[in-house]
């Protein structure tokens, strides 16, 4: 593998100890992605893929190996540093959308923002920007509960792009979805990957794996096979009448 | 995060649940509200007590001559003449503590002026007497030390036997007056003192220059004092030092022998000012622990519903780790609720307290002082509060593990 991938797994494994037992997360994985790369990473639970995600995303550590991130071994820096590369470089993408509760769309958006330290008035500016970018700029304003759930994971996107990261990790982002509502979020992530932006996906379907021009299967905490593939074309259906408004 | 934003979100987070952020800072607000209010009305009877002792006369001693014995009977204090007017003149000049020295014959008589006539109670002193009092004068002039070398038949009234005499609103000055028959011209009215303790109007009173007392009024023994002397300090501090001082000196020139009793005995009146102030001081103290009592169990509330903040929260704290928080940024936010609602709880309380002492001062007539320092510091104090009982809930949401957060259901 190169050097120079913007994501670079060099021999990396996790141990758990869960009492005297010892689970082993990961089993020494070696991985490069590239800018622009969607990956789609799938495997049954327990396969390692969450763990990997959560090393990609900073908010874990490997117990031995190495892990690149834009070419820094990010593994030996502090919390407060790790706190900081999350906030510039990552954008976090949840099942549950984990959206706060009785707070606008708008300032849902700009909560990185703010441990950034960004001007009130420049915040506003890029988290309505966010917002256009995922097509719920006059959405503002709607609190959670004022939404759908496609909508509410269109925020949660936005909130992920607001910080202009390099890369959006999406754990399970359709899994509370329909199937419309799926293809829309899956139109927006090709979007992103199209702009230089790395989308890493953690899903267990292969209907959502499709649309990723990667896909990385793990067993055991291992890699068992990692594909490039012509991604297929996400085309949101057009609505026809009986169809639903997008509930979770 | 800046210090601004983060009092915003703690705000909001508070706001969310008004009810419980309320009862939350009941327990502060009592508090404070309890010490605000009882040290409002424990300083306003305090200033009381003093205001009471001030009019007797500041850092007050007095002198009392010795007891007679008549047959096995002892005759009380001031029986017996055995100060002399020398001794009078060795407090005045030879103990550096004392400040001035006066003495204080006294008689009752019959007081007429032209229209009404007053039983009254008569006064032979010297002008020091007034400054020891401090005791000005309302209209006219006081007593000088002419009057008293030259014997004359001057008075100065107080305001009561004024009212009598004249009537009210009148001025005396200038008119005459018969003190046992004997003619006396008024040159001063005393301002208006009061009552004492005890009920004792101190302005029922007419005071003349002791010579003239002695020569016209109350025929006397020629070298002893048949009254007391009023004595003041330098200074409250000085007080006790002035009574030891007084007594070592007139035991020697009374040439006592070492074990024999006094033949004289020294009133403190600071002393007893003292006495009244320290039951008002014990009483504050009192409520001050119960009030802290209260804020301490205000605290425990704090704490407990921050705790449960945090668990209820802990998808948030996961949540905002993911976007890059740092544990000191989630550990602030958390003292900052904590603290806010403390100090919240704390100007409520402030304002429950004053309105409260307010009350109570109107309806029981007492007196209420507030003071700005105690408010303060009640304030600070909550705040204080809001910081050690929140530190541990702000310290466990940092600790949490935004995997585990994230996962939390």
């Amino acid at each position: 593998m190169s050097g120079r991938s913007l994501i670079q797994f060099q021999d990396v494994a996790k141990v758990y100890h869960m009492g005297d037992v010892e689970v082993h997360a990961l089993r020494g994985v070696t991985l490069g992605i590239e800018q622009g790369e969607f990956t789609a990473i799938m495997g049954a639970s327990g396969s390692g893929k969450s763990t990997m995600m959560n090393i990609v995303g900073l908010l874990d550590r490997p117990t031995s190996g190495t892990y690149l991130l834009e070419g820094e071994a990010v593994s030996t820096l502090s919390t407060e540093r790790l706190a900081e590369v999350r906030n510039r470089t990552i954008g976090f993408v949840f099942q549950s959308f984990n959206l706060l509760a009785r707070t606008s769309a708008l300032e849902n958006v700009e909560l990185p923002m703010l441990y950034a330290n960004v001007a009130r008035a420049e915040r506003i500016r890029r988290a309505t920007a966010s917002l256009d970018r995922v097509g719920l700029g006059d959405r503002a304003d709607h609190h959670p509960n004022q939404m759908s759930g496609g909508q509410q994971q269109r925020v949660a996107i936005a909130r992920a792009l607001v910080s202009e990261p390099r890369v959006i990790l999406a754990d399970e982002p359709t899994g509370n979805l329909d199937s419309r509502t799926s293809v829309e979020v899956m139109k927006l992530f090709q979007e992103l990957g199209h702009s230089g932006i790395t989308v890493v996906l953690v899903t267990h379907e292969p209907d959502i794996a499709q649309y990723a021009s990667r896909v990385i299967q793990m067993r055991d905490g291992r890699i068992l096979s990692d594909q490039r593939q012509q991604p297929k074309e996400a085309v949101v259906p057009p609505w026809t009448d009986g169809d639903e408004v997008d509930a979770p | 995060m800046n210090p601004l934003q983060t009092l915003r979100i703690a705000l909001r987070a508070l706001t969310r649940n008004k009810m419980r952020s309320f009862l939350t800072t009941l327990g502060v607000v009592i508090g404070v509200s309890a010490v605000i209010a009882m040290v409002a009305i424990g300083d306003g009877a305090k200033a009381r007590v003093e205001a009471t002792f001030a009019a007797m006369g500041s850092n007050m001693l007095i002198v009392l001559p010795g007891t007679s014995t008549a047959g096995g009977a002892m005759g009380g204090f001031g029986s017996m003449p055995t100060l002399t007017w020398d001794d009078l003149v060795a407090i005045q000049t030879e103990i550096p503590t004392v400040r001035a020295a006066a003495p204080q014959l006294r008689t009752n008589a019959q007081v007429m002026s032209e229209e009404q006539n007053w039983g009254t109670q008569v006064f032979g002193t010297t002008p020091e007497y007034f400054q020891i009092r401090t005791w000005p004068i309302a209209q006219g002039v006081l007593l000088t030390q002419g009057d008293v070398d030259g014997g004359s038949k001057v008075a100065v009234i107080g305001q009561t036997v004024a009212d009598k005499l004249f009537g009210e609103n009148s001025n005396p000055t200038g008119h005459a007056i018969r003190i046992k028959n004997i003619p006396f011209t008024v040159v001063g009215v005393l301002s208006k003192k009061g009552q004492s303790q005890w009920g004792q109007d101190y302005d029922d009173i007419v005071i003349v220059p002791v010579t003239t007392y002695q020569q016209k009024i109350k025929g006397s023994l020629k070298n002893y004092v048949e009254g007391s002397v009023a004595v003041s300090a330098t200074s409250a501090d000085t007080t006790s030092r002035a009574e030891s001082q007084i007594r070592a000196m007139l035991r020697d020139r009374h040439r006592l022998p070492l074990g024999a009793d006094d033949d004289f005995s020294i009133r403190n009146l600071s002393e007893i000012a003292s006495a009244q102030q320290e039951g008002t001081r014990t009483l504050t103290t009192l409520l001050a622990a119960i009030a802290a009592v209260s804020l301490l169990v205000g605290g425990i509330g704090i704490m407990n519903i921050m705790l449960v903040s945090v668990t209820e929260r802990t998808r948030e704290i996961g949540l905002r780790m993911a976007v890059g928080a740092k544990p000191a940024d989630i550990r602030l936010q958390f003292l900052v609720e904590a603290l806010a609602l403390a100090v919240t709880g704390g100007l409520i309380g402030v304002a429950l307290g004053v309105f409260g002492a307010w009350r109570l001062a109107t309806s029981f007539g007492w007196e209420v002082l507030y003071r700005p320092d105690v408010i303060a510091i009640a304030v600070g104090f909550s705040g204080l509060v809001g910081v050690v009982f929140g530190l541990y809930p702000a310290h466990k949401a940092s600790r949490l593990d935004p995997i585990t957060a994230l996962r939390f259901e």
